[in-house]
């Protein structure tokens, strides 16, 4: 190649106010000139631009981001490759991700949900795994404002148009419904896969001569500057202008990628693989020859398969067209690769190759267009310390807390009013649009606390669950981030699963602001404590900054996965009685609180301050659940969360085969009422037993300085009394729990 | 009996099916690729579940001109044993070996759930370890299940015992409210009139072990495995 970089007839005069049209400072652009030496063709600004977006470089996070790190021997792949991965026994290794796509998703639901789901697949499979799980966790707005019917629709059926065309079932999520996230919805996709110990894939470039081929979807001008001026900037009031950054989906094209590139992998001629993703053929291209200290990589644009013809090298660079791929071959096995995609009807091209230069080099028409330090695009982007600072007396919480005494008495009224509430209410009109069958290991799917799959060939299972707490977060951004984790974890363990380790979607609002920057790194040190309290490391994860529309950020909300290992699938547990005549117990771990309460936010009587969660009991109540249902001895068992102890109870009766009721006393005879029965916060969980399993499962619970308080019994008449103020027909509560969606959108199916 | 089943790019329920009748029904089952002539010797050939070429024309449109079809339209020619599962169903209209065609749910929403089928004619290959009138309890999961065809060709269907599997109720009866998908008379299974090509909206082979939600499915695969020649 020349060392002369050239500009192409046509390119823009490349100086700092178009830098600034960029999305990069006037620092930044100082910082470029000194790396070059010169001033950077349009091609490489370009270029720049989307490497350094705060989603590619993580500049303002990376710096707190290291707290997350894990303990090196707890994990099979740590950060710094696609996802990581966990031992979950019997040579497999589980492979997964949380990612979001909260502006695209904004900006045209349908494509932008969908292209989520592409994308968070594509980072499994890259690792040489087979994608067999997604969840997701949508944050709407208020049901009544006007867009969220629009939203809600669009991003559901994209969910379902791409993750039921490719094959992977969708076996869980999350809703939530909050005036909050009217101008900023969130849309955070998970995927989990599998893969055999010793097969799992690399993004690090190795071998100099390496050639590096392109396989997928030809290149079109979709997506351009989505990394950079759409998921890295806030909203005005106006986004609709933002349309033609969001990709489109071809979902049939992903599934033949899927397929062809596990195919490949078998060959092991594949060196390191990456998914073009945000900042497409730049990014995949400069990290996988990253990676590695002294490789270069050279393209040759010419080769790149297009759309249309006339596609310069900045929009070939900076495309984010969907379904693409990027290898690093072994030398001289390039047809072996290349036939397995064209036996799947796909384009396979050598591109370019790995070099011994250090350098990151494009060249187009005969020209070197770009020619830059690999290391500038990706270790040596910005990092910022940037300010933070608690909020001040006047901030304005991001979500309104009710300091008014309640409005509603605490009893069935409000029972059946918390039931009929979107955010508590079942979500089959949901889920129902999401194929959860397809690969045949769906033991425990939507509805209940986790998902469940069976590992074919193994005796053993997997528990997933995706949660999130941004009422919490919003009073506290630490303990609500140390909730979430306790939450979803114990979600895992009450399916009778070992949490193993999680993966977070962190989503805030502007990082330039000290207060947002304050909730953040408040929000990873909780989920660090909590990580540690309970043995579960933080394998991959995503930021997600600029969430704000009109300076309006939405509240802190750090998304949690959990997975989870059974070791008998067998033995998995499901939150719904099972029989009439078991006993009901109660495990409290920390006091329920009205505090970040649903209850509170419909009725009053919230306060702004949140108590300190005890992690230590949180983790006993893990471990003894684990072991209880090891030992066969739990029925049903269901965390008190999102609506507190009546809630979780009138849940238990709705089975989906069979309906139960259940006569209990009231869990606490001391204290304020509403808080006992709708009170929130990391407090206990609901089981069941047979009568003759509850001396001994009282006894696991006490081990565990934990105690288990038998409150009553699941009967065959469906009704639900809890002490003497509740008693409920429990076909009506179903009816009521059933119909709160359907009865807002209109019948599916 | 060898079973071919067919993946098509974009078939999704391939694996699954293989996984049902060579794991769970003990079956020697071949998979077979479109791009192929050869059946491999099957004697009976499923068509999966799927988007098969992405379904971005219609349904299984582009799937009928495969090279395996063309080899499998001779096959059920000569009387050999054809059962297509939802997109395989519908790959099985476009291809004229049954009557009528698929089309958008009522709903125009993707439907996924467990439903309650009647079996309404136990005396063909596919139904035949059945009793009539029996329910069966297996999942749908499809975007475009609704069946229709002229008024005509239903009322033949019905008259010459076509129709072997309708939505119904937990009690069997069918309602408005338990057809998932607006099907006409809420149709959820056909076989042509010599009984040797079938078309099921629900999946089988998604209802094979008690752990993922039922074993009704195995009644379907068991039948045939018993109608083998």
């Amino acid at each position: 190649m020349t060392s002369n970089v050239a500009s192409l007839p046509g390119d823009p005069h490349v100086n700092e106010a178009l830098a600034r049209d960029h999305g990069v400072s006037a620092d930044e652009y100082r910082r470029i000139l000194e790396i070059l030496g010169r001033t950077p063709t349009f091609t490489e600004l370009g270029v720049f631009s989307v490497a350094w977006s705060e989603h590619c470089s993580y500049k303002s996070s990376r710096r707190h981001l290291k707290m997350l790190q894990p303990d090196r021997e707890r994990v099979a792949v740590g950060a710094g490759e696609n996802a990581g991965a966990i031992d979950v026994g019997d040579g497999w290794l589980a492979v997964f991700k949380i990612e979001s796509h909260n502006h695209p998703s904004y900006v045209e639901p349908y494509q932008g949900a969908a292209t989520g789901v592409g994308g968070i697949v594509r980072d499994i499979f890259t690792m040489g795994a087979r994608p067999v799980a997604n969840l997701n966790s949508l944050k709407f707005g208020s049901f009544s404002h006007p867009r969220t019917r629009y939203l809600l629709g669009g991003v559901v059926g994209g969910i379902g148009g791409y993750g039921n065309c490719v094959g992977i079932p969708t076996v869980g999520g999350e809703v939530m419904f909050d005036a909050a996230y009217n101008g900023n919805i969130l849309v955070n996709a998970f995927c989990l896969g599998l893969v055999r110990k010793g097969e799992i894939l690399s993004a690090k470039a190795r071998g100099v001569g390496n050639p590096v081929i392109y396989v997928g979807s030809a290149t079109g001008r979709d997506g351009i500057h989505g990394a950079s001026l759409l998921a890295s900037a806030e909203f005005a009031a106006r986004s609709d202008h933002k349309r033609p950054t969001v990709q489109v989906g071809d979902p049939f094209a992903e599934k033949l990628l899927i397929e062809a590139c596990l195919e490949a992998a078998k060959t092991g001629a594949i060196v390191a693989i990456q998914d073009m993703g945000a900042a497409g053929l730049t990014s995949s291209s400069s990290e996988m020859a990253g990676r590695s200290d002294g490789l270069g990589i050279d393209l040759e644009l010419d080769r790149v398969p297009l759309r249309e013809e006339d596609l310069t090298p900045y929009e070939m660079l900076l495309s984010e067209s969907q379904e693409r791929m990027l290898i690093v071959g072994e030398r001289g096995r390039e047809s072996e690769l290349i036939s397995v995609f064209e036996k799947w009807d796909l384009h396979a091209v050598v591109i370019g190759e790995i070099t011994d230069t250090s350098r990151w080099r494009a060249r187009y028409r005969g020209l070197t267009v770009a020619d830059l330090p690999v290391k500038s695009l990706t270790d040596g982007a910005p990092l910022y310390d940037r300010p933070a600072a608690a909020p001040n007396r006047n901030w304005q919480h991001s979500m309104v807390v009710d300091r008014k005494p309640p409005q509603h008495p605490p009893g069935s009224d409000a029972l059946r009013r918390l039931l009929d509430n979107p955010n508590l209410a079942s979500k089959r009109w949901v889920f129902r649009q999401y194929d959860c069958l397809v690969r045949g290991n769906t033991v425990i799917g939507p509805g209940s606390d986790a998902s469940v799959l069976r590992i074919k060939g193994t005796k053993r299972g997997l528990a997933l669950k995706v949660d999130s707490n941004p009422r919490a977060c919003s009073l506290n951004p630490y303990v609500g981030a140390i909730a979430t984790v306790c939450e979803s974890a114990l979600n895992v363990a009450c399916s009778g699963a070992r949490p193993l380790a999680i993966t977070n979607c962190l989503n805030y609002g502007n990082p330039q602001r000290p207060e947002i920057m304050w909730q953040f790194i408040r929000g990873v040190e909780g989920l660090r404590a909590a990580a540690d309290a309970l043995g579960v490391p933080v394998i991959s994860g995503n930021v997600s900054f600029y969430n704000e529309t009109e300076g309006r950020s939405i509240p802190p909300t750090p998304t949690i996965a959990v997975v989870g290992v059974i070791e008998a699938v067998s033995k998995r547990v499901t939150q719904h009685f099972k029989r009439a005549g078991d006993v009901i117990a109660i495990v409290r771990t920390n006091p329920p609180q009205l505090a970040a309460s649903e209850y509170a936010a419909m009725f009053g009587g919230g306060t702004d301050w949140l108590a300190e969660i005890d992690l230590a009991r949180e983790a006993a109540l893990i471990d003894a659940l684990v072991e209880a249902s090891g030992r066969g001895l739990v029925s049903s068992a269901h965390d008190i969360s999102d609506g507190g102890f009546a809630v979780a109870l009138a849940e238990c009766c709705f089975a989906p085969d069979s309906l139960t009721g259940a006569e209990v006393k009231l869990p606490e005879s001391e204290g304020d009422l509403a808080s006992i029965l709708f009170g929130e916060g990391s407090s206990g969980v609901v089981v069941s037993a047979e009568a003759g399993a509850m001396t001994e499962l009282r006894a696991i619970f006490a081990r565990h300085a934990l105690e288990a308080r038998t409150i009553g019994t699941v009967t065959s008449a469906a009704r639900l009394k809890i002490g003497s103020g509740i008693s409920e027909d429990t076909n009506e509560l179903r009816s009521i729990y059933e119909s709160a969606l359907t009865r807002r959108l209109g019948n599916v199916g | 009996m060898r079973w071919g089943v067919v993946t098509f790019p974009g078939s999704l329920d391939d694996a699954d099916a293989v996984y049902a009748l060579r794991e769970v029904m003990g079956q020697d089952a071949v998979a077979l690729w479109h791009k192929d002539e050869s059946l491999q010797g099957a004697g009976c050939i499923v068509l999966p579940g799927g988007f098969s070429y992405g379904d971005y024309l219609r349904c299984g449109a582009i799937a009928r001109f495969s090279p395996i079809m063309k080899s499998i339209i001779g096959f059920a020619a000569d009387g050999g044993l054809v059962l297509g599962i939802c997109n395989g169903f519908q790959i099985l209209c476009e291809a004229r070996l049954l009557p009528g065609a698929l089309t958008r749910n009522r709903s125009l929403s993707f439907v996924c759930e467990q439903v309650n089928l009647r079996v309404e004619n136990a005396k063909t290959p596919f139904t035949r370890s059945c009793r009539d009138r029996d329910l069966l309890r297996i999942p749908v999961k499809h975007g475009e299940g609704s069946y229709t065809a002229p008024e005509s060709e239903i009322r033949q269907l019905e008259e010459r015992g076509q129709i072997l599997l309708r939505y119904t109720d937990r009690t069997g009866v069918p309602t408005e409210a338990t057809n998932p998908n607006g099907s006409l008379h809420s149709i959820a299974g056909i076989a042509n009139q010599r009984f040797n090509v079938c078309g099921l909206m629900p999946h089988p082979e998604h209802a094979v072990e008690a752990m993922l939600g039922g074993e009704d499915g195995r009644r379907i695969f068991q039948s045939i495995i018993d109608s083998a020649p």
